[in-house]
């Protein structure tokens, strides 16, 4: 009896790993094995699972994407790039142990990751005492400039400063904040109340909702009392669904209080459901209807390689755009070592799917055109503002005189 | 009744019949030194820096592990909320680690977040007496202060249970929305030295996994003294039948509150520890989840012995690693499929299955 458990427990115990192991998911063996030993092995370190996974498989995507295109280009300094691909689990934590993984085990020459900037503060010191470099592909809350980070998305002055210049041109005076318990509202919120104070705008609400919080009618109700003239919306992830389904629920349409979301595109757009936001206002720097020849192509190979049904958006082609850049940065450095690298990517600039795209040497963030978007019926994001040209990082908003003292608290 | 202590045997429940051979009896030492030598001296021989920071993680873990294996497979309170007093622990050292980096000045998140001058709480833990007496100091409070509240209230078995779990989601939201104070979701993270050593250094980290092995074992080490005392003895009686304790005439909320605050302490420690190692602490690593998974990994290292509880704790962690690094989708099925299965065919774990294996052997 006693012997004939354990006879039992062993098999079965076999079995599972083995139905694990052929389970969908398995990432990083299989494709570092893919490009054979004379390569250049560059880590790619996102939510595969886990409540960000939604998010940040999609520019997983968009940057293994680029590395086939380069490869099949004939590769950087001769060689083809090896990506490994690591699973941030939506943890903060696990993201800073699975970037010292890829850089002190698996040797990368770089990384493109993260998507919260809870992950990036995260890595942020792994990368700094290992002087390894981190491609980080989505707008964020900015007040950072680290040397061994480089920032394709948006800092606050190409996204959330051009938001409310439209919605100030749109003559909208009284603002009601929402957002996500985390950092980046908070600060977008402090960066917000700055130029509202100096552009006679009035904020006459400011709400935090913990992330992955889905009950909205307390709050949807205060909005509707305070009647604002338009709602900025810092919400993340799933609590949108909730948050647009609430306010068309209480009768609020985007003719009378639109709502500016500046971590809302096409992906969350399906997610949400169209009929719930059409009619809305984001801001991003791309959107999958941006016309640009290098666009075009991109959806295509996008859609050539991933299905007909999915979409582009902002955070993906600023992941696609971070190993274009990082690959150029390469050859006009001759190497691959870091510091070379570095030096050799101030000053590049590549027409990318959303237009020129140059990086800042000094805070190695992107100079980037900014675009206020609507939501269409059939879920595509309709440009209807742009800032003309691009507009150079100020992560600090040091060329903004209503946010002087932001940055030191 | 005797008060002399007289059998040395490493199981304690339940007890095997008969007075053990002197083989027996020397078989628990040898086995503890032969993993002692693994540890501290093959361990750090054999694998590269990276992994042998991965292993003073789990050795961490195994901390708290080994207080979950004392209040739960000793004292039979299941403990669901551990992480609460893991974090006490992980934000002392924390806050002590930010205010050396911060040199005078505000650390890091309050200037994004807003926060003008240095908050009153944040103040004496600029002294690192003080944060690591209160990693371990703190917990110990709040336990006993809980354990005597709620034992003599006679609240125990599920109640007991979801109380702690609803202290570990209570204490994640509050953690979280004093951004100011505790930097949010984001927690504490980008340390640069401790007591004047650079954490970024192999050499730090491998003197951290050092000291972290070293604290283990002289903590399981005590625990077994403990397990193996007349309180040990009525720590399992409090467990099997509380209620005879009391008619013995006992007082069974004490001992309980006592295991329970030693528990506390042992998290407490550990996650002062874990900040050092891994570099962050955050709301994340101590909510019901986390809490949750270690008292899985107790389980199914085997909850009735002590070093069922570490060795739980450093496989199951280990096997979070290797299956996320290879297939990182499964590996949540693969550690419910785990406890399951551990559960219906061997109640007692991975030490349970050894021992009855030998037991057969003869």
């Amino acid at each position: 009896m006693r012997n004939s458990a354990w006879r039992i427990a062993l098999p079965l115990a076999a079995l599972v790993v083995a139905l694990g192991a052929c389970g969908p998911g398995s990432s990083s063996s299989q494709q570092a094995a893919g490009g054979g030993e004379d390569g250049i092995k560059v880590g790619i370190l996102h939510s595969l699972s886990g409540t960000m996974a939604i998010s940040e498989v999609t520019v997983k995507d968009a940057e293994l994407l680029a590395i086939e295109e380069i490869n099949a280009a004939g590769g950087v300094l001769g060689k083809k790039l090896i990506p490994v691909v690591e699973d941030g689990a939506s943890d903060w934590p696990t993201f800073a142990e699975k970037a010292t993984k890829l850089i002190a085990q698996d040797k990368v020459a770089t990384v493109f990751g993260g998507w919260t900037s809870a992950s990036r503060k995260a890595m942020l010191p792994v990368f700094e005492r290992r002087k390894a470099l981190l491609w980080y592909p989505v707008q964020y809350e900015g007040l950072e400039s680290s040397p061994y980070i480089f920032y394709t998305g948006a800092t606050t002055n190409q996204q959330i400063v051009p938001g409310l210049e439209y919605l100030k041109e749109q003559g909208k005076k009284k603002l009601f904040l929402v957002g996500s318990d985390y950092v980046f509202p908070r600060t977008a919120n402090k960066v917000i109340k700055a130029y509202a104070a100096a552009n006679g705008m009035e904020v006459i609400g400011e709400e935090y909702t913990p992330l992955g919080h889905t009950e909205y009618s307390t709050l949807v109700n205060k909005v509707v009392q305070a009647k604002p003239d338009a709602v900025f919306n810092t919400l993340n992830g799933d609590s949108n669904v909730a948050f647009f389904k609430q306010l068309k629920s209480a009768g609020v349409t985007a003719e009378d209080m639109p709502t500016m979301s500046v971590s809302v595109a096409e992906e969350e757009v399906k997610g949400i459901g169209v009929d719930n936001i059409a009619g809305h206002l984001v801001a991003w720097n791309y959107y999958q209807t941006t016309d640009t020849p290098a666009n075009t192509k991109f959806v295509q190979a996008f859609k050539a390689k991933y299905g007909a049904d999915k979409v582009t958006s902002d955070p993906m082609e600023a992941g696609y755009n971070a190993v274009y850049l990082w690959a150029e940065a390469v050859k006009k450095a001759g190497t691959v070592e870091v510091e070379a690298v570095k030096k050799a990517a101030g000053g590049i600039a590549l027409e990318r799917p959303e237009g020129l795209v140059t990086i800042d040497g000094e805070n190695q963030h992107m100079y980037k055109t900014a675009r206020i978007g609507v939501v269409q019926p059939d879920g595509l994001i309709k440009e209807v503002w742009n800032s003309g040209e691009p507009i150079k990082p100020d992560p600090y908003l040091k060329g903004y005189p209503w946010a002087a003292g932001l940055a030191s608290g | 009744m005797s008060t002399v202590v007289t059998s040395k045997d490493a199981s304690v429940a339940p007890l095997p019949p008969g007075r053990p051979s002197w083989r027996a009896r020397l078989q628990g030492p040898a086995v503890f030194t032969a993993v002692a030598v693994l540890a501290l001296v093959v361990a750090p021989l054999v694998l590269e820096p990276f992994r042998l920071g991965l292993l003073a993680k789990y050795l961490v873990y195994a901390i708290v592990a080994l207080g979950i294996g004392l209040a739960w497979g000793q004292g039979g309170m299941l403990v669901l909320g551990q992480g609460v007093f893991f974090g006490l622990g992980g934000y002392a050292m924390g806050m002590y680690l930010k205010l050396t980096e911060a040199q005078g000045g505000l650390p890091d998140f309050m200037v994004w977040s807003g926060v003008e001058e240095l908050p009153a709480l944040w103040a004496p833990f600029a002294n690192p007496v003080f944060a690591l007496a209160m990693a371990v100091v703190a917990p110990v409070v709040v336990a006993a202060l809980l354990g005597a509240l709620v034992f003599r209230q006679r609240v125990r078995g599920a109640y007991f249970a979801i109380l702690t779990q609803a202290l570990a989601a209570a204490f994640v939201i509050l953690l979280v929305g004093q951004q100011g104070l505790t930097g949010g979701t984001n927690g504490l993270t980008n340390f640069f030295e401790l007591f004047g050593q650079d954490l970024a250094l192999d050499s730090t980290q491998r003197g951290l996994y050092f000291v972290v092995a070293v604290v283990l074992g002289l903590l399981y080490l005590g625990a077994r003294q403990l397990v193996n005392s007349r309180f040990g003895r009525l720590l399992v009686a409090v467990r099997d039948g509380e209620d005879r304790v009391r008619f013995l005439g006992y007082n069974p909320a004490t001992v309980k509150t006592v295991t329970f605050a030693i528990s506390a302490g042992m998290a407490g420690l550990a996650g002062a520890l874990f900040v050092p190692v891994v570099g962050i602490i955050s709301p994340a690593l101590l909510g019901v989840v986390p809490s949750l998974e270690l008292v899985v990994a107790v389980a199914v290292g085997g909850r009735f012995a002590l070093a069922g509880a570490v060795l739980g704790a450093v496989v199951m962690n280990y096997a979070k690693t290797v299956f996320s690094e290879e297939l990182s989708s499964a590996w949540l099925y693969l550690q419910g499929a785990l406890f399951i299965l551990v559960m219906t065919l061997a109640p007692k774990g991975i030490i349970g299955l050894l021992r009855r294996r030998k037991e057969a052997a003869g």
